[in-house]
């Protein structure tokens, strides 16, 4: 049903058009669409908007945890509620909202748009995956409704604060199940990708002519089928412990408390890239189309993200310095190491602003926030890779504003996303004014929040501490630092506003944006199996060489301005 | 020098640890000030102008190379001065002074082998690690139920405290002086009050100090002192938490 057009124009098969929009119309609608359909595209509409709940919900944990410390006597919830707290926000944050809305939401509905497929390679897979998520979701909130409370072992569950004598509530046991099914979710994911990525891309799309986005959600599939399968297992010995008497875990029978960090961190640092590549994708597209540019440095960006991945299976036990029973140089020398190919991807960020004619839409300012956020975060990582310093920061909020310094680039990212890809997926674009109040409430909030977190944690404050009794003197930074999260919680509000407000009111067109890569030259949004017909793909560019038939990307500096026009040939 | 916000240190190797932690705030400044500078200038200057399309240059191969091997340089810096701090803080040296430190749900026990010397102590009533100033100190370090963190905020130093795994290191106090000190890893309900010092004394002191402990009435004395733990932390907690549902 596509048709590779020669290029410039060719004329539309229009009997073909009409047929398919005709086709379009049957099948069920409303809430049945909703459930039964096995489209990339509802099923991402279907994740976004469950992932962004979830971040509200995690977000308004977070909010009550930042109102507790701003007094040092626990003058808001207990202790045992505290633990629950910070327990399921870091939960649903990561496994709830991060991981699913990287990879699910906003990568099932662009990848296959990106490289011309008609939907996913295993479409009810794809649906299973949503479904399984959602009831695993669910799962592992319900344990706020048992007698016991929520999980309340951290989100990391460390053995053997996670065995059954040391938390005996079914909260826990809810919380591995609920675990267990987003896992198996993701497990899917990831296969759908690679499938999806190494078979139906449209003709001419070679994998050196994918988009960046595409390429990391690629490398982000192999991770999931790399380390998930490890944490599954995990989880699995996890409750064997608690519930049929095994002893992976427990001294008394012989087991190993530390295996059980081993697992999670085998799977937990992978998981960190799991996170953030699909969001590095998302801003290296937003500042290449915002800056008219093409990406600065786009094969470099490749082999880094490639090797980010590489070195992320071999950093896990840096999460593990202080248990003074793994080997510190070799993890340390990998940890460090990762600094390089980030550091490229940062410098080829500002390669691609240079001497652009940057746009400042919303996008884009989350974008340029989400660098110098993630800057920020990405410096003070490199401090905690050297073991000695690791030692005294390690379990402070040193570490706490470090990793939320991170998660909140790639929020900036998440919602630089929404803004770009919003128009092409609903048909609709938001409003701009709203859109940049959101984005200062968000970025200020962000470094409020996050900066006195550091001062605390060189100053000595633990992580995970309902209260501070013995050092009131941390009150006022953490009070600026609750400051910053009520400010990060206007921005949400503002976000929903803007899209209570800009409901059906601005038409998109397909390319509001004179974007560049594939997505933009269907319909916004795009029909069933998203495409009538294709340009030529002769770089990762289709849609703007296309449009800008003089304007092709120069290879190493030169301009080639005037040879490069009919020469490339279509694979 | 500025100390970027860390502790100057109180032991020997934690002044290492410090004059590390000087280091890598420089390299991080400069590197993170220089990269700071190049996004806000390429935000402010390449601002849209024109309906011009900009020059379409996507590959600077000696550029990306620079941008490449310079960070290799200095991880391989970093990674070496980390080796040099790592090394001495790893290190055991030889010495005669020994305190076993125990960690349990929620509190510290601390004994001296080849001494009646025993303080014990739970949550808030802190009990007190006593050990002689310039001189090696050994810890043995335990945990008896879950994993706790040992953190000695002005020794810029912590370790788990494993169920099952004797972990060990060695102090050297420079001053003496009473530190704080608290559990940093999640420990169940009173984690946050698991509290504790270190009390450094000259060697004089530290050796009278052990011999009142063969002294029959100040060892009983020492021990009723564990027996005050319910109250203590009842006159701090809120009273809603001790009767919470995560109780159980």
């Amino acid at each position: 049903m596509t048709d590779v057009l020669p290029h410039p124009v060719d004329q539309v098969t229009v009997e073909h058009v009409h047929e398919d929009l005709h086709e379009e119309h049957h099948g069920p609608t409303g809430i049945l669409k909703w459930m039964t359909s096995t489209d990339h595209k509802v099923i991402g509409m279907s994740y976004t908007v469950t992932s962004v709940i979830m971040m509200v919900i995690g977000g308004l944990f977070a909010e009550i945890i930042r109102a507790q410390l701003a007094s040092p006597n626990a003058h808001l919830v207990s202790l045992a509620q505290y633990n629950e707290l910070f327990t399921m926000h870091g939960s649903v944050m990561i496994y709830l909202f991060a991981g699913p809305f990287a990879f699910g939401a906003l990568a099932n509905i662009i990848v296959p748009l990106q490289i011309g497929a008609p939907d996913m390679a295993f479409p009810r897979l794809n649906a299973l995956s949503y479904w399984l998520y959602l009831f695993g979701s669910l799962t592992m909130l319900s344990g706020f409704f048992t007698a016991g409370g929520a999980a309340n072992f951290g989100w990391v569950a460390y053995a053997p604060l996670s065995n059954s004598l040391n938390t005996p509530g079914s909260g826990a046991d809810l919380w591995i199940g609920g675990l267990l099914l987003t896992g198996f979710s993701a497990i899917f994911t990831g296969v759908n990708l690679c499938a999806t990525i190494f078979y139906l891309r449209a003709p001419g799309m070679t994998m050196f002519r994918m988009p960046i986005f595409t390429w990391n959600l690629m490398v982000t599939a192999i991770l999931i089928l790399l380390a998930f399968p490890v944490l599954t297992a995990g989880l699995i010995m996890l409750y064997c412990d608690r519930h049929f008497g095994t002893h992976i875990f427990s001294v008394a029978g012989g087991g190993v408390p530390v295996l059980w960090q081993h697992i999670f961190w085998f799977w937990g640092h992978p998981e960190v890239y799991i996170l953030a590549l699909p969001f590095f994708g998302m801003v290296t597209e937003i500042i290449a189309v915002f800056s008219r540019k093409p990406v600065f440095g786009y094969k470099g960006m490749i082999f880094a993200t490639l090797s980010i991945a590489a070195l992320s299976l071999g950093v896990w036990a840096h999460h593990m310095y202080t248990t003074g029973v793994v080997l510190l140089p070799f993890f340390a020398i990998m940890s460090l190491l990762i600094a390089v190919p980030t550091g490229i991807k940062m410098f080829n960020w500002i390669g691609t602003m240079w001497r652009g004619e940057i746009w400042f839409s919303t996008a884009m300012l989350m974008a340029v926030g989400f660098l110098i956020t993630f800057l920020i975060g990405g410096l003070t990582g490199i401090f905690l890779a050297s073991p000695p310093l690791d030692f005294f920061t390690h379990d402070t909020y040193f570490v706490v504003a470090h990793f939320h310094s991170v998660v909140m680039a790639l929020v900036l990212g998440a919602m630089g996303g929404l803004y770009y890809w919003g128009p092409k997926i609903t048909g609709y674009m938001l409003n701009e004014t709203y859109g940049k109040i959101q984005f200062w409430f968000l970025f200020i909030g962000t470094q409020v929040f996050t900066i006195p977190g550091y001062i605390l944690g060189l100053d000595g404050m633990p992580r995970r501490i309902a209260m501070y009794p013995h050092d009131p003197q941390w009150q006022t930074l953490n009070q600026i630092s609750t400051l910053g999260a009520i400010l990060i919680g206007i921005s949400t509000i503002v976000f929903v506003a803007n899209i209570a407000y800009s409901w059906k009111k601005y038409p998109a067109g397909d390319n509001p944006w004179d974007a560049q890569t594939l997505e933009w030259f269907t319909t916004s949004p795009p029909p069933h199996h998203n495409y009538y017909r294709l340009p030529q793909i002769r770089s990762e560019r289709p849609t703007w060489d296309y449009n800008h038939p003089g304007h092709t990307a120069s290879p190493h500096g030169h301009h080639v301005e005037e040879e490069s026009e009919q020469e490339v040939p279509v694979a | 020098m500025p100390n970027f916000g860390a502790s100057p240190g109180a032991t020997t190797t934690s002044k290492s640890v410090f004059h590390l932690w000087q280091g890598f705030s420089i390299a991080a400044i400069i590197v993170g000030g220089l990269t700071l500078l190049l996004i806000i200038y390429a935000a402010f200057r390449y601002r849209r102008k024109s309906e011009n399309i900009p020059k379409q240059s996507q590959y600077h191969i000696p550029l990306e190379a620079f941008y490449t091997v310079v960070p290799i340089l200095i991880v391989f810096g970093l990674f070496a001065a980390t080796l040099i701090v790592e090394n001495k803080e790893t290190a055991n040296p030889k010495t005669n002074v020994t305190i076993n430190v125990l960690a349990f749900q929620w509190g510290w026990k601390f004994t001296y082998p080849g001494s009646n010397a025993l303080v014990y102590g739970q949550t808030t009533q802190e009990p007190e690690m006593v050990m002689p100033v310039n001189t090696n100190v050994h810890i043995n370090l335990r945990s008896s139920d879950v994993i706790h963190g040992f953190y000695v905020h002005a020794f810029n130093f912590s370790r788990y405290a494993l169920p099952g795994v004797l972990n060990q290191f060695t102090f050297r106090a420079v001053n003496t002086g009473t530190y704080f000190g608290q559990c940093t890893q999640l420990c169940g309900l009173y984690h946050s009050l698991m509290w504790f010092r270190v009390k450094v004394v000259t060697p004089t002191q530290y050796q009278a100090w052990l011999a009142s402990y063969d002294n029959p009435t100040a060892a009983a004395a020492a021990k009723s002192a564990g027996k005050a733990t319910k109250q203590q932390v009842s006159s701090i907690v809120p009273s809603k938490t001790t009767s919470s549902k995560g109780d159980n």
